[in-house]
């Protein structure tokens, strides 16, 4: 029998501003404010990332003095006021501090005009810098992938937060105190030495322009001018899902047409999808994992799209690396086979191609310049860059992004299923390969496709699937380094044991990639970003996508029947396979 | 009655490091009436007392020791704070010295009351040549019962250690302790919870004074009435100070509560050096506040010091003379802020840094009147708006020097015009 | 990594049960037995896997505390102290002489890597002030002549 544990939830009373709330115990007064509609400012806060109380800017008075309110609990006929003079006044020479130890080059600034210090200072109405500026002058722009502006930094400590807790990379942090207090890779090296996984979650938790992706759009530019050069682009899938919000669309809006159609009025010669790529993954991956089925192992197989995931294993568990999947990752798949099947086919030089991605994911940056994901001393990809520098580029070429018809995908390359499409979530890559695994193992077509048990945001999931009689098969999904490393421990000690591991980096998979649109913080505290864009995925899958197995995909089929051979064959090996570093 | 012996009863009586010694001159007696006659007797006695805590927060300690008493927990801590970082403090130095015992006997007293069984004592790294006297001190206490399981046969059991701090002003803040006794930078955490109820591993924590450790023992063998022989009303009992400076007799004194600055510079620490005059006095430690010359004749209660906007703070008195310059004190004072912030909050990181363009233009003579404007603002930010009660208390020397020597805080010009409306 | 380097570590962070709550006591005591007196970088790397916590939460640690050194330094460290007390009572003869005796200035090492000085906040001697503190031992009412007499007494000590 049963027993139900019922808690009642104790609720506190008190006053804001005038207005009784009435909230659970526990709640803080920011959270409590919101409730009453009365928006208290803030900004090193951030939700489920940081809760310091060290930037001050959310003051209040709380019966009569002043409270940072974001850490600050409800008690029991508190008399809380958020909009005194005194709190304006309070909050204004705040900020006019924060402001002396930054440099405020707002109007060439990446995050100009998506600043919540340049937000705040409108909003308080703040008109001018009264104290003496200084802040230090140094840039680290030797990573691939992050760059740091010191200059911007204002000791917030959410990348410290969400590199040492959210993530459990552990290179940013604050070190010195007093007025040297400062954010800073460890040993004050730059991120390129260091055991940073590229992933950009910094960047996107960032409130200011302190961290940015490593600007490519250049070199795409320069490129696209290059009539010499043969330009073909390839978007990842989580790009889509994300992209309209640089143009003022609503979060978890598809903008896959109008994406086409931009980069083809940007001049690329041909624009693919790096879901037909994801489909290709699939068949060798899922072949893959058969294999090792049935010879033993090692298992569990650990999938490798996510360069961050990679990196992260390459530094922290070596011992895992024999564990990992030897495809490449989509992107690279789509560049190996571009520059060989696509070139052989249109009789191009593969010298005189240019690939190009977009990619949700500042730690693609670092994954196209690794040695060995090279074929004969060409590059898989030549440039990658970020849905925001894309955003850029459009923005940049004065391009009417929500005015533009809907195109398709350039034939062949451009082809998808929807499994290839949800590679974008957290879970989506198990999804894909079980529909076809599950195909190959039972001989048919199994119709129920939807394995809603890997789906969500769920930090990990764990489901066992009956595939057939004999064979249940194992598995789990993981996202974010920290979840990260719960799951590997235990795989490491022999406490769980699975078939087949789907790891990303980024918490909720690349729909929330360090490449991805920045979110101010308000809309973060309303909205879970992750299944927000996860839901423009899923509805490509279930409604727009005439085939949702990536063995169905037409082109895929073509592909192996008149270039590759069989999955996993000698040639698929040369160009879709790799191999993995120990950094340790 | 300039110097009194209450709390330093046994200082010179005995070898300060020697268990027997300290029996044989009356050590532990407090600790057997408190076996005896049980926790409520002894906290009624402290309550009785009137202490008040002696790290500057002078919250009346039979409080404390009741709150800390009521938490509810499987382990509960107490940590004797002789992280004496306030500069121009020694006391505790002194304390640790020559009477380590009470101490450990004021820790045993503390954690059976509070039925605490942990028991740290946090010492300033500073302090790094005493730490192996105060360590073998404790074994001598383990050795003989007073510490460990079952301390002197009763059903209390009582473990103590000694925490070597790192070299941080902050780590005096609870909070900021209990962060670095967990392994992490000493920047303070919010409140509430306050670190009576989530402090060291988010356990409740007793943190309590090495003064007041000793002094509750000494309570407690002679009486509350024998402590309150002494002092004010308000202000009852001995305390322990330091003054330094440019005096003739630099050193720890025990004194009653009121007596007089003056009494104090003259009568005990020997009056100033070299037959110069005196100019000002900075009390409590870095934080405290600027008294000047004309206002020593003030008692040193915690009621007379307050009325002028200064307080006990840590017991320091730090004395200057004529050759020395306020602003240039002060500019001394801010630069120790400066380094001992511990970065986290805007007030009292930011704050520090403007506060270091002001005084440097303050002293080379530069200042405009944009620059005392900022300097106003930035000492309401830093007062009122500071995470932790360092960062608040940090405004106090500027604040009192702005009462007393008004002069020194505003251009020339404007000097000019005030006198001439006056 | 080099192999002193892990032993050294293991062997203070067995004493403390390789629990990262110790993680001052384990980086004070390895400082003191290493080469220079800091903690490396590679130090902190080997210290930061052994208790299994992130690099950057051990080089915050040692950056924040004073007493704790990310840079090598000399053997024996001596601090003058310029706070209040010391400051009010002249200090800057006491600075000029060590200066003066070591051949270096305020913040430097010697370059037989034997002596660093440096400034420090009150180490709690302000009734023997000005006052130095040289590795862990406090001096006070210091003269020229003493000081010259401390520092060879110093010298000859490693020799």
């Amino acid at each position: 029998m049963q027993t139900v544990l019922l808690t009642i939830e104790k609720k506190v009373s008190l006053t804001i501003d005038n207005k009784k709330v009435r909230v659970p115990e526990g709640t803080t007064v920011l959270e409590a404010a919101k409730k009453a509609g009365i928006h208290i400012p803030t900004l090193c806060y951030l939700k489920d990332i940081n809760k310091a109380g060290a930037c001050r800017i959310c003051l209040v008075e709380a019966n009569g003095s002043l409270q940072a309110s974001c850490v600050l609990p409800v008690s029991e006929g508190m008399v809380v006021k958020t909009n005194t003079p005194r709190i304006r006044q309070m909050r204004k020479n705040i900020l006019a501090l924060i402001l002396a130890n930054h440099n405020s080059s707002c109007p060439t600034c990446v995050r100009n005009n998506n600043c919540e210090l340049q937000t705040l200072a409108k909003e308080l109405n703040l008109r001018e810098e009264i104290f003496e500026k200084e802040y230090s002058h140094h840039i680290d722009d030797f990573s691939p992938s992050v760059v740091r502006d010191d200059s911007k930094c204002i000791n917030c400590g959410r990348c410290v937060n969400v590199c040492n807790d959210v993530q459990t990379v552990g290179v940013l942090g604050f070190v010195h105190r007093s007025d040297r207090t400062k954010v800073a890779p460890v040993y004050d090296k730059s991120l390129a030495e260091l055991s940073c996984i590229n992933c950009g979650q910094c960047i996107v938790n960032c409130p200011v322009g302190a961290l940015r992706e490593k600007d490519n759009t250049d070199l795409v530019w320069e490129a696209l001018a290059d009539e010499t050069k043969h330009v073909v682009v390839q978007t990842a899938p989580a790009v889509r899902a994300a992209l309209g919000e640089e143009f003022g669309l609503p979060m978890g809006t598809s903008v896959t047409g109008k994406m086409v159609a931009a980069l083809r009025r940007l001049g690329f010669d041909k624009v693919f999808d790096t879901d037909f790529a994801a489909d290709v993954t699939i068949m060798e991956e899922g072949t893959e994992l058969l294999n090792r089925l049935k010879n033993g192992g090692p298992l569990p197989l650990i999938t490798s799209c996510s360069p961050g995931w990679i990196k992260f294993c390459e530094h922290k568990y070596p011992e895992l690396i024999p564990h990992l999947s030897t495809c490449k990752s989509p992107q690279n798949m789509m560049g190996a086979l571009l520059k060989s099947h696509y070139a052989k086919m249109n009789g191009l030089d593969p010298k005189d191609i240019v690939v190009v991605s977009v990619m949700p994911c500042t730690a693609k940056k670092f994954e196209v310049q690794r040695e060995e994901l090279a074929v004969d001393g060409i590059r898989d990809v030549d440039i990658s860059i970020t849905t925001r520098e894309l955003a850029r580029m459009i923005k940049e070429a004065r391009i009417e992004f929500n005015e533009l018809a809907d195109e398709p995908f350039d034939e062949f390359y451009g082809d998808s299923s929807g499994a290839g499409v949800i590679f974008g979530a957290t879970g989506g890559v198990m999804e894909a390969a079980i529909r076809t695994v599950a195909d190959i193992l039972t001989g048919q077509d199994i119709d129920e496709v939807n394995y809603e048990a890997v789906r969500g945001v769920e930090g990990i999931k764990e489901a066992e699937i009956q595939i057939t009689p004999d064979l249940k098969l194992k598995v789990a999904v993981v996202h974010g380094g920290a979840n990260i490393k719960t799951l590997m421990e235990k795989v490491l000690s022999g406490e769980t044991q699975y078939h087949f591991i789907e790891v990303m980096a980024c918490p909720g998979g690349c729909v929330n990639g360090g490449g991805q649109p920045i979110v101010p913080d308000k809309v973060k505290m309303e909205k879970d970003v992750r299944a927000e864009r996860a839901k423009a995925l899923y509805y490509e899958d279930s409604a727009v996508l005439p085939w949702r197995k990536s063995h169905k995909n037409p082109s895929v089929q073509r592909l192996y029947k008149e270039f590759l051979g069989e999955p996993n064959s000698h040639l698929a090996h040369e160009l879709l396979h790799t191999h993995y570093v120990n950094r340790q | 009655m300039k110097q009194v012996h209450f709390i330093t009863e046994l200082f010179d009586k005995y070898d300060g490091r020697d268990l027997l010694a300290y029996l044989n001159a009356g050590g532990f007696t407090a600790l057997k009436k408190l076996l005896d006659t049980g926790s409520e007797a002894v906290l009624a006695e402290i309550d009785a007392s009137g202490l008040q805590g002696r790290g500057g927060a002078a919250y009346p300690t039979g409080k404390k020791l009741r709150q800390a008493r009521a938490e509810k927990a499987a382990r509960k801590f107490v940590v004797c704070n002789a992280d004496e970082g306030e500069p121009g403090t020694f006391k505790d130095r002194e304390l640790l010295k020559r009477n380590i015992y009470q101490v450990i006997e004021g820790m045993v007293i503390a954690g059976i009351c509070t039925q605490s069984q942990e028991g740290i004592i946090y010492v300033r790294e500073e302090y790094t040549n005493m730490h192996d006297e105060i360590r073998s001190a404790i074994a001598e206490c383990y050795k003989h019962n007073y510490l460990g399981k079952g301390v002197l046969g009763s059903p209390y059991n009582f473990d103590l250690k000694l925490f070597s701090g790192a070299g941080s002003y902050v780590c005096g803040e609870g909070f900021a302790m209990c962060e670095s006794m967990e392994g992490k930078s000493g920047r303070p955490r919010s409140k509430p919870p306050y670190v009576k109820q989530e402090g060291f591993l988010r356990l409740p924590t007793l943190v309590i004074n090495t003064e007041t450790l000793s002094t509750i023992v000494s309570i407690i063998k002679h009486g509350a009435d024998s402590f309150r022989r002494y002092g004010t009303e308000k202000s009852p009992g001995t305390k322990l100070i330091s003054i330094s400076g440019k005096v003739n007799r630099p050193g720890v004194y025990e004194i009653p509560f009121g007596l007089t600055i003056r009494e104090i510079i003259n009568d005990l620490a020997g009056g100033i050096r070299n037959g110069k005059k005196g100019h000002f006095v900075q009390i409590g430690g870095a934080s405290g506040g600027i008294l000047p010359e004309r206002l020593w004749d003030t008692r040193y209660t915690y009621e007379d010091l307050a009325k002028a906007g200064l307080s006990v703070g840590s017991g320091a008195i730090v004395v200057a003379d004529e050759d020395n310059s306020l602003l240039d004190y002060l500019k001394v004072v801010q630069d120790f802020f400066r380094h001992e912030s511990c970065g986290k909050c805007t007030p009292c990181r930011e704050g520090n840094r403007q506060l270091r363009f002001i005084f440097e233009r303050i002293t080379n003579g530069t200042a405009t009147a944009a620059d005392y404007a900022n300097l106003e603002i930035v000492l309401d930010v830093m007062g009122k708006a500071s995470l932790c009660g360092s960062g608040k208390t940090e405004v106090v020397p500027f604040r009192t020097a702005q009462r007393y020597f008004p002069e020194l805080f505003m251009t020339k010009e404007t000097y000019a015009a005030k006198k001439a409306v006056v | 990594m080099k192999p002193e380097l892990e032993q050294l570590a293991d062997s203070v962070c067995a004493k403390y049960d390789y629990d990262a709550v110790n993680l001052l006591p384990i980086l004070q005591e390895i400082q003191r037995l290493s080469v220079h007196n800091y903690i490396s970088e590679e130090m902190a790397r080997i210290i930061a896997k052994k208790l299994d916590i992130t690099e950057s939460r051990v080089y915050d640690v040692v950056t924040y505390f004073s007493a704790l050194s990310s840079e090598p330094r000399g053997e024996v460290i001596i601090q003058i102290c310029n706070s209040t007390t010391c400051n009010v009572n002249n200090n800057r003869d006491l600075i000029r002489w060590f200066e003066e005796e070591l051949g270096i200035k305020v913040g430097e090492t010697t370059p037989d890597n034997k002596f660093t000085l440096i400034f420090t906040h009150c180490f709690g001697a302000c009734d023997v002030s000005p006052a130095v503190r040289i590795d862990d031992d406090v001096y006070g009412m210091l003269t020229r002549e003493k000081v010259k007499e401390l520092i060879a007494a110093k010298r000859g000590a490693g020799e």
